[in-house]
């Protein structure tokens, strides 16, 4: 019954989704980081620049921004990203793309979680004297890193799936594959399942266990 | 947010304002250098000459020919997907808060199975479907695939938005209707539902613009043509001009999108302020959640407490 996968490199095709999902989450996590720190930040000019990027970022489709990597940045700009084989082109176009669409979803995670966060928390600190790095290190980041890993554990969910879009640039993931093998393979539902079960098998054990630790540092008011 | 006291920093004194100043120029030069250099990259690549941008503002063509009609079948399986994952939602979604348990946990796993899975892979599977086991025409083919995709995971997010509609009602609610008599179907359809409704249109609008998003992936996978389909050909019409393309169909989803979430926070800010309500609202924020896989802390209050 299984006769037909071979030929086909599955676990390949998965861990090609792995490592999509792990680059552009660390890619994310840096520069939403950044972006969130520019939207709350005192300065009116980062601010609008965060919030302007967040909101144009958002409303694109991330599909319209990973096929621009390719026809546009690569193929009319020439942007190879220091790649010289076609594939690892397209894979770390892909990651830039995951990365300017992720951002925005992390951004608006990490300010959510500072924005959970009491005034009087803050004003408290000031009141016995604490100093504003202290403020910082030991009043409200402690709270708003603890309140937003629940965020955050959606935010990777979604880069989980989105990474499927890279098939449209031609990255060799599971998507990818799966189209192959329904074109080739007669065997529509058998092939369907098991991309069904193996994008459960990412994504599942993710929400789980970033839920049970989400709850488990969980601030409770 | 002006001179609003914020978690992080105080209302800024004379000396704050000078850095913040300094802050500010530095900022702006960092901008300026990256515009810059984008800028002066198109130039070399000969992307701003204005021929290539031309076409969209003086050739009522390109709007007739590619542009409107690929809008208007993003429009359509959009508007196709929430109306009828709509009432799949809602009746998952009510399913999913059963008193018996069988129902409850069968619902819950369509619910969690479909949340799990990316579109694509869904989209990809109902292409080929159809044209297996169906004799949809080719042509109408991308349209049922996406419009599939798009239902069958909408339907699943919509039934926990629902749900989170329902139990966000007071309880109180629940107490009265039983006190007068009504039945639980009756409990349902009178009084919960109406008002889970009108809680959860903000979550509603800003799913839209979810879906609205993914009918572009049935544009690069499936041949559907819609908006993101569209700038191969134009491109190749009018010059090679593809970042002016991509640039007008970027202009054209964010303005879509835009409207769809100002609209949604509105109607949020609307709802919690009014009087008429018990002012129960599923808010845009909370979509975000819903639609990941796994349970959610606030939403796990059982049916009748």
């Amino acid at each position: 019954m299984f006769d037909f996968l071979q030929g086909y490199d599955l676990l390949g095709a998965f861990w090609v989704t792995v490592q999509l999902t792990v680059y552009s989450a660390i890619g994310s996590l840096v520069w939403g980081t950044l972006l969130a720190a520019m939207r709350v930040s005192p300065v009116p000019l980062m601010r609008g620049f965060g919030t302007a990027y967040v909101n144009i970022v958002r409303n694109i489709p991330l599909t319209v921004i990973i096929v621009f990597t390719s026809l546009g940045l690569f193929q009319t700009l020439g942007v190879s990203l220091g790649a010289e084989r076609f594939t690892t082109i397209n894979f770390r176009l892909a990651v830039l793309g995951l990365t300017a669409y992720t951002s925005a979803f992390v951004c608006e995670a990490l300010r959510s979680g500072i924005n959970t966060v009491p005034l009087g928390q803050v004003e408290a600190a000031r009141a016995i004297g604490l100093s504003f790095p202290q403020v910082l290190r030991l009043i409200v980041l402690p709270q708003a890193f603890r309140s937003v890993v629940a965020p955050l554990a959606n935010v990777l969910i979604a880069l989980t799936k989105n990474t499927t879009v890279a098939a449209t640039i031609g990255v060799a993931e599971a998507a990818l594959l799966m189209r192959e093998m329904i074109e080739n393979e007669a065997q529509l539902l058998l092939i369907s399942a098991i991309f069904a079960v193996g994008f459960l098998c990412l994504t599942l054990p993710t929400g789980l266990l970033l839920g049970w630790v989400a709850k488990k540092v969980a601030v409770k008011r | 947010m002006k001179d609003k006291p914020t978690v992080l920093y105080d209302v800024p004194g004379p000396r704050a304002r000078r850095r913040n100043v300094l802050w500010s120029v530095l900022f702006l030069i960092g901008l300026a250098a990256v515009v810059w250099w984008v800028a002066a990259s198109l130039a070399d690549k000969n992307q701003l000459a204005w021929a290539k941008w031309a076409p969209f503002f003086t050739d009522a063509r390109v709007w007739e020919t590619y542009i409107l009609p690929a809008l208007k079948n993003t429009v359509i399986a959009a508007a196709l997907s929430m109306v009828i994952a709509l009432p799949l939602g809602a009746f998952l979604g009510i399913l999913r808060l059963s008193d018996h348990i069988v129902v409850r946990s069968v619902a819950g796993s369509v619910v969690e199975f479909f949340r799990a899975i990316p579109v694509l892979i869904l989209m990809l599977f109902a292409d080929a479907a159809y044209s297996e086991f169906t004799d949809i025409s080719p042509d109408n083919r991308p349209l049922y695939a996406v419009v599939t995709g798009l239902v069958l995971y909408n339907a699943s997010v919509l039934a926990e938005v629902v749900r989170a509609g329902i139990l966000a009602l007071p309880t109180g609610q629940t107490d009265a209707a039983k006190a007068i008599g009504m039945r639980k179907g009756q409990i349902m359809t009178h009084v919960l539902l109406p008002q889970a409704v009108t809680a959860m249109l903000p979550a509603l609008v800003s799913q839209l613009v979810v879906i609205v998003k993914d009918t572009a992936l049935g544009g690069a996978m499936l041949g559907f043509s819609e908006l993101l389909a569209s700038v191969r050909p134009m491109s190749a019409n009018y010059g090679a001009n593809t970042i002016a393309c991509f640039t007008v169909v970027a202009v054209i989803f964010i303005a879509l999108n835009f409207a769809l979430t100002t609209f949604a926070s509105r109607l949020e800010r609307r709802l919690r302020r009014g009087k008429k309500t018990t002012g129960a609202v599923v808010g845009v924020e909370a979509v975000e959640e819903l639609a990941a896989p796994g349970e959610h802390p606030d939403t796990r209050r059982g049916p009748s407490g």
